[in-house]
């Protein structure tokens, strides 16, 4: 299980997966809006999405946890 | 007779000395995938130039062959540098007092004759039985790092790290000018793991607190992850050829090579100003194919570094990369871009904005870890770069992030604008927002509200619009971006004569 992370404090502009869906390493998974720019935010590894933490609108913090990997 | 005894006696000694410490340590060495000393500089240098100082150090202590450190001067490709490295197969590498005395002079040697110095460095600290001789006094350890301080900015010093590098020892790559690092086994810390679970009760593996990894992409301590140790000695000597042997001379000059055919400046950058895009992809279209030298790739990646050459000329570019983090600068990215502009600054390497910025982080985050003290780092650095500096506003510069980005404040040699840029206080969603914010909220019809933002932001747009900007020669010049190559490269042959005799002074005092 991995988590992915915020890489900086921000809004949830929009959640790219959904439960279950496969992601590859370097594909964007959720799109943070931040100082006024869209902020991708990219799976590390590949893995299944387990959990997904976050909804659209949600303020997070540098290190909130957004979803898991399996 | 006699004369026969003496030539086999010396190579005998000559022969032991050469081979290190005892075959268990070089068959461990192997194990882990180091080479032994005597190899790596055999990689680094020419065939047969390396010329070795004090062999017989510690000679009659029997078993401390050199004392543990090879030091001598060497060619690398054809230009001489001074090379110290440990040799961990004898006692680990640790210093002794005849160790230090090496170091000692070989660094002095470095600075008489104004060539590079290396630091190969794999040890695991002092000799604790011999601290007396080698530590507190003022030939010991300590005169290693204030002769680094003083040679700094003089010669470049580079660090590669194969093992580790402990407590004191640890400041030999802190202040090197880079510092290569081989995944797996080199590392970095002043208290061992086993140190520290006795002193503060922390159970951490080496690797988490002090190795290469974690060095390269949190710390900020190391510049460059290398996967063995082969390749962080050809990274080294890559390195070696965008400087000049010492900040007297002029920077090598290698042939000319095109930019890489392919994507077009102009077909890189989104129109949407909040969209991100790549900017590897734009620093390609500008440089000479393949001479990329990337510095701390993953430490801060919001912010680019990285060492290249423009019509075969060396050029450091600092670059903001819009697809991590909007390219927001951050504590860290400032802390890296203010140490690069230093290192080229020092060494007579001009210097590439391409400023693609929303500006410093905001929030209680960075606040607390002191982005304004670090941001003033990086804008006093290239403020007081006096190489050629050129300014290209790819995109948006925003606020402090355009002084950061050496705005037409801070004496560009020329601050040119793509035909994409904008240059304001802040975006005009943002702008709006802070100027209007009573207003907006006061206005209750819904289309109202709307038609009113959608007024101010046609405002806010023409106020900053371009060529008012250029009108008012706030920018230099606007530029095409597939001519943009061309363009630096003719601006740069032009301000390399340039000359900024400073106020007389001691030093300005750093805002660390």
């Amino acid at each position: 299980m991995k988590n992915i992370q915020s890489t900086m404090a921000g809004t949830v502009l929009q959640v790219l997966v959904k439960a279950g869906d496969q992601v590859e390493a370097g594909q964007a998974v959720m799109m943070l809006e931040s100082m006024k720019m869209e902020i991708p935010v990219e799976a590390e590894t590949s893995g299944t999405v387990n959990v997904i933490k976050v909804n659209a609108g949600d303020f997070v913090n540098e290190g909130d946890d957004l979803l898991t990997l399996e | 007779m006699t004369q026969t005894t003496n030539q086999s006696r010396f190579q005998e000694a000559v022969e032991s000395i050469k081979k290190g410490g005892q075959q268990k340590y070089h068959d461990k060495s192997a194990e882990q995938g180091k080479m032994f000393a005597r190899t790596r500089i055999e990689r680094l240098t020419d065939e047969g130039s390396f010329k070795e100082d004090a062999l017989f150090a510690n000679y009659l202590a029997g078993d401390l062959p050199a004392d543990g450190v090879i030091t001598g001067t060497a060619l690398v490709q054809g230009r001489p540098v001074c090379i110290m490295a440990n040799d961990s197969t004898i006692k680990a590498g640790s210093w002794g007092a005849r160790t230090v005395e090496k170091i000692i002079r070989i660094q002095e040697t470095a600075e008489k004759l104004r060539v590079p110095m290396l630091y190969l460095v794999d040890s695991a600290g002092a000799r604790i039985t011999d601290q007396l001789d080698m530590f507190p006094n003022r030939r010991g350890a300590g005169r290693i790092f204030h002769n680094q301080v003083r040679l700094s900015g003089f010669i470049p010093q580079v660090c590669l790290l194969f093992g580790p590098s402990a407590a004191g020892g640890a400041y030999i790559p802190a202040f090197c000018d880079i510092v290569i690092m081989v995944d797996g086994n080199a590392s970095m810390y002043l208290g061992s793991p086993r140190m520290a679970e006795k002193v503060i009760g922390e159970k951490v593996t080496l690797e988490e607190m002090g190795g290469a990894r974690m060095h390269c992409s949190v710390s900020g301590c190391g510049d460059l992850l290398a996967a063995n140790e082969e390749e962080a000695i050809d990274k080294a000597i890559d390195y070696l050829s965008y400087f000049p042997s010492n900040f007297t001379e002029a920077v090598p000059v290698k042939e000319a090579v095109e930019a890489v055919s392919g994507n077009a400046m102009s077909e890189l950058i989104p129109a949407n100003q909040n969209a991100p895009f790549n900017m590897y992809d734009a620093i390609d279209t500008l440089i000479d194919k393949g001479s990329f030298f990337e510095i701390k790739k993953l430490f801060a990646p919001e912010l680019i570094t990285g060492l290249a050459r423009l019509n075969g000329k060396p050029v450091g570019i600092i670059a903001n990369q819009p697809k991590v983090k909007g390219g927001v600068l951050f504590v860290d990215s400032a802390d890296k871009g203010a140490k690069f502009i230093q290192l080229c600054d020092a060494f007579g390497i001009p210097l590439l904005f391409l400023a693609d910025v929303p500006g410093f982080m905001i929030g209680t985050k960075v606040e607390r870890a002191g982005i304004i003290r670090h941001g003033a780092k990086l804008i006093s650095a290239m403020s007081s770069a006096t190489v050629p500096k050129i300014s290209v506003i790819v995109r948006k510069a925003y606020g402090a992030g355009l002084y950061a980005m050496a705005g037409p404040a801070f004496e560009p040699d020329c601050c040119i604008a793509l035909p994409s840029a904008q240059i304001a206080v802040m975006g005009p969603e943002a702008a709006v927002n802070a100027v209007y914010s009573n207003k907006i909220q006061a206005i209750e019809d819904p289309k109202e509200k709307i038609a009113f933002v959608q007024q101010k932001h046609k405002e806010y747009q023409e106020e900053i619009d371009l060529y008012r900007l250029a009108s008012e020669l706030i920018i230099d010049d606007i530029v095409d971006p597939d001519d943009l190559r061309s363009t630096l490269i003719q601006r740069f042959d032009y301000y390399s004569t340039k000359h900024i005799p400073l106020p007389p002074k001691k030093h300005s005092v750093y805002p660390v």
